[in-house]
């Protein structure tokens, strides 16, 4: 109890509270945009259109749930790994300000259509320099903590933590240098193929420095937490750490094979991604590994289940993603709805397993009590899970249909199937996902309840801390 | 020392990630868009086509439809409409790149080489309501695009992205719509790269006759032939749709090879001497007349 008095939380709430609500909104739009893929009667004009969309549900649920999950969540274990309260309050209060007027600002620009369309930097210029500005308060907020830290030794969710804060900067900045012809538009100073290139060095990154370093740097911290066991190897982390950090900027070209980017930069992004199953897979047993002896937790511990079914979605995904990135599979695949099943294994499974984990185990630690249900926790986690999996099943299954039937020709070497036939094999599937949809969507209803009724339990919580 | 001073280990985290971002990002603009890549007939945009490029980007349409051609078989006979795989020089004058990464819809890359009606009649059409086309297609209706164009920044445009432009570029944009910008951008997707187009439509076939008179040997293949290259304007049953019906058609296999071969300008028929060769075009011309004989 003397140890919580000095932790100052608030802002971690409201982090906490606002990205579920933009990852509720995330889901929403998924939901909608999967069902205009099986109807398209469905896209309302001008403004609800897939094209407008779609964008929405990626920021929505990258940069609204994800990013501001991440932030709350720093500023929680920042705060804890350091026995030092955050460095300011007031800056992280602002912080939630600008971020929730970011959110809202790059919902409504594209709807309206101002997009720059380069995927998950689409926000124009004005809104691209606010986000810059909330990584940017926030990255000075956690890291005055750690300057002014009482602890001296760095914990290895601490090195996940900066090499965050510092590769997420490089690449936004970059990925976002251009022109602007007037307020709402601009062109990127990159050109053709340069642009494609730089694109795709942000993309694939973005899922480095977003969704993997953070969530691992969770996992990391919250594991010991919740099992009571240490982490299996510090050595094995640091590791699996520097040689992550160090491999995942040569892979960006994987996106781009078999396109007009000078072969050796995709081959040597090829080499860089098989090599990235070492490291990947280093932190995966690792976590493993920490419950040598403990796996009953399995059983008897709700959050258990959350962290080890995510991490190992992280394994399935960091050797499926490997996989992708070989040239003949790639020409298979790429372009095909296999991906879509790919990135939502990785975002609806791993990285949202993790912070429905990490956000259960906050609620109740400031609120200081116990989780108000147990059984509806797990059934959140059956229900996300079947959800999950449904998805990215039928989405791999229709990928592979639809690339087979693409590739196919006559012994004269004409094409097989017109472009129609393979989309309308695929459709039955999109039918089946947008069910996969409603069904994450019923756990995360439940996930909402429970925790609103746990920050419920104990109102005075707020106050407690000072 | 590392995990005791988080200064030191933020300039070594920056210098790690910096170094693949240097070798695969940063050093290959020393040569890619230079002097190897430029293709000499590649040719910037227009006041009209560059507005339709911004009305691409806004609606998003990068989401389904990618623009590049890779360098596989099945991509170029799909995607090249007679060209061949996308090339880097193609690509100088898009700022921002638009190679997409999910076909929902076919590539576009070259679709410029397909529909080459000056009007546009078949883009108009299709973007109103795609399902009056192609039946089956989950693109969403684009008639809201027949507003018309605002040219506030055109001008500005041409300036800032250093493309040529004359006055009367800027005044043909008067009276235009949405529409006919989008369209605009469209006929010009492929278009620059030469292909050996005329030459191939004056090429007389090397077997005056059709060669394939025993038409259940070779219906599979027309059919599919027909479905990718007739259908979406001459129904899935040679009913007609946007084009002429062509079930029972009386015309002679050569007139229909001449037709297909170097197309009708004025009516909206692209030609397929390009992309297709003699011997799937009398394919092709068997199937159209599958019933008639």
């Amino acid at each position: 109890m003397r140890e919580r008095t000095q932790y100052l939380d608030e802002s971690v709430k409201g982090f906490i509270i606002w990205s579920i609500i933009w990852g509720t909104i995330a889901v929403l739009v998924g939901i909608l945009i999967s069902l205009q893929l099986a109807w398209p009667q469905l896209n309302v004009a001008p403004y609800l259109t897939y094209g407008r969309l779609r964008p929405i549900h990626t920021n929505a649920g990258i940069f609204g749930w994800g990013i501001g999950s991440f932030i709350g969540l720093f500023f929680y274990i920042t705060q804890r790994l350091t026995k030092t309260p955050l460095w300011s309050p007031g800056l992280a209060r602002v912080t939630l300000w600008l971020f929730n007027i970011g959110i809202a600002s790059a919902a409504v620009t594209l709807a309206m259509g101002i997009n720059r369309t380069k995927e998950y930097a689409e926000l124009e210029w004005p809104l691209a320099v606010v986000v810059a500005i909330i990584w940017v308060l926030f990255s000075v907020n956690v890291f005055m903590t750690i300057f002014n830290r009482k602890e001296e030794q760095m914990y290895v969710s601490l090195w996940y933590v900066m090499a965050a804060l510092v590769g997420v900067t490089v690449l936004y900045v970059v990925n976002n240098l251009g022109v602007p012809l007037h307020l709402f538009k601009s062109y990127p100073i990159f050109a053709g193929t340069n642009d494609a290139n730089v694109q795709w060095w942000y993309g694939h990154n973005a899922v480095a420095m977003v969704l993997t370093a953070p969530p691992l740097a969770l996992f990391y911290y919250f594991l010991p937490k919740v099992t009571g066991n240490p982490i299996y190897s510090h050595r094995m982390g640091i590791i699996a750490f520097w040689s992550l950090i160090f491999m995942y900027l040569w892979t960006g070209a994987h996106h781009l094979l078999w396109t007009p980017v000078p072969d050796w930069i995709q081959t040597v992004a090829m080499a860089f991604s098989v090599m990235l199953i070492a490291p990947s897979w280093g932190a995966v047993m690792n976590g493993y590994l920490t419950m040598n002896g403990r796996w009953e937790q399995m059983k008897t511990n709700y959050l258990v289940k959350f962290l080890i079914c995510g991490i190992t979605f992280y394994g399935l995904q960091t050797l499926q993603g490997p996989m992708q990135s070989i040239r003949t599979f790639s020409a298979f695949i790429h372009y095909t709805d296999w991906v879509p099943g790919h990135v939502h294994m990785g975002t609806l499974g791993w990285v949202s397993m993790i912070i429905f984990a990490a956000i259960y185990y906050v609620a109740t630690k400031m609120t200081d009590s116990e989780i108000y249900s147990v059984k509806l926790a797990n059934t959140h986690f059956w229900l996300i899970l079947i959800g999950q999996l449904i998805f990215s099943i039928t989405m791999w299954i229709a990928g592979v249909q639809q690339g087979s039937m693409l590739l196919a020709t006559n012994p004269d070497g004409s094409l097989h199937y017109s472009f129609m036939e393979t989309m309308i094999a695929i459709f039955p599937y999109y039918k089946i996902r947008a069910i996969s949809g409603f069904i994450y969507l019923a756990g995360l209803l439940l996930f909402i309840y429970n925790i609103y009724k746990t920050f419920q339990q104990n109102p005075a919580s707020q106050t407690s801390k000072a | 020392m590392l995990e005791k001073n988080p200064v030191i280990f933020i300039i070594l985290a920056f210098v790690v990630i910096m170094i693949g971002t240097t070798v695969t990002m940063i050093a290959p603009f020393k040569w890619i868009n230079g002097a190897g890549d430029k293709i000499a007939e590649v040719k910037p945009y227009t006041p009209i086509q560059q507005e339709g490029r911004d009305i691409y980007m806004r609606e998003g349409c990068n989401n389904c439809h990618s623009q590049t051609v890779r360098t596989l078989a099945s991509d170029v006979e799909r995607y090249g409409y007679g060209g061949t795989h996308s090339k880097s020089g193609e690509f100088i004058y898009d700022r921002p790149h638009l190679w997409g990464s999910r076909r929902t819809g076919p590539d576009l890359a070259h679709i410029g080489l397909k529909y080459t009606d000056p009007k546009g009649t078949w883009h108009r059409k299709h973007f109103e309501n795609a399902q009056s086309v192609v039946p089956a297609s989950n693109m969403p209706s684009y008639s809201f695009l027949n507003t018309p164009l605002s040219t506030k920044y055109s001008e500005r445009k041409m300036k800032l992205l250093g493309f040529p432009y004359t006055q009367a570029d800027l005044d043909d944009l008067k009276g235009k719509t949405e529409m006919d910008a989008i369209i605009a951008y469209m006929r010009k997707l492929g278009t620059d790269i030469p292909v050996k187009k005329a030459e191939a439509a004056t090429v007389a076939p090397a077997v005056q006759k059709n060669p394939f008179t025993d038409l259940k040997a070779v219906e599979d293949e027309a059919k599919s032939l027909y479905k990718q290259h007739c259908a979406s304007c001459h129904g899935e049953k040679r009913e007609g749709t946007m084009g002429p019906a062509l079930k029972g058609s009386a015309k002679s296999d050569a007139e229909l090879y001449k037709i297909i071969s170097q197309g009708i300008e004025a009516n909206g028929m692209p030609a397929f001497a390009s992309s297709l060769d003699e011997q799937k075009i009398w394919k092709l011309v068997t199937y159209i007349k599958l019933d008639t004989k």
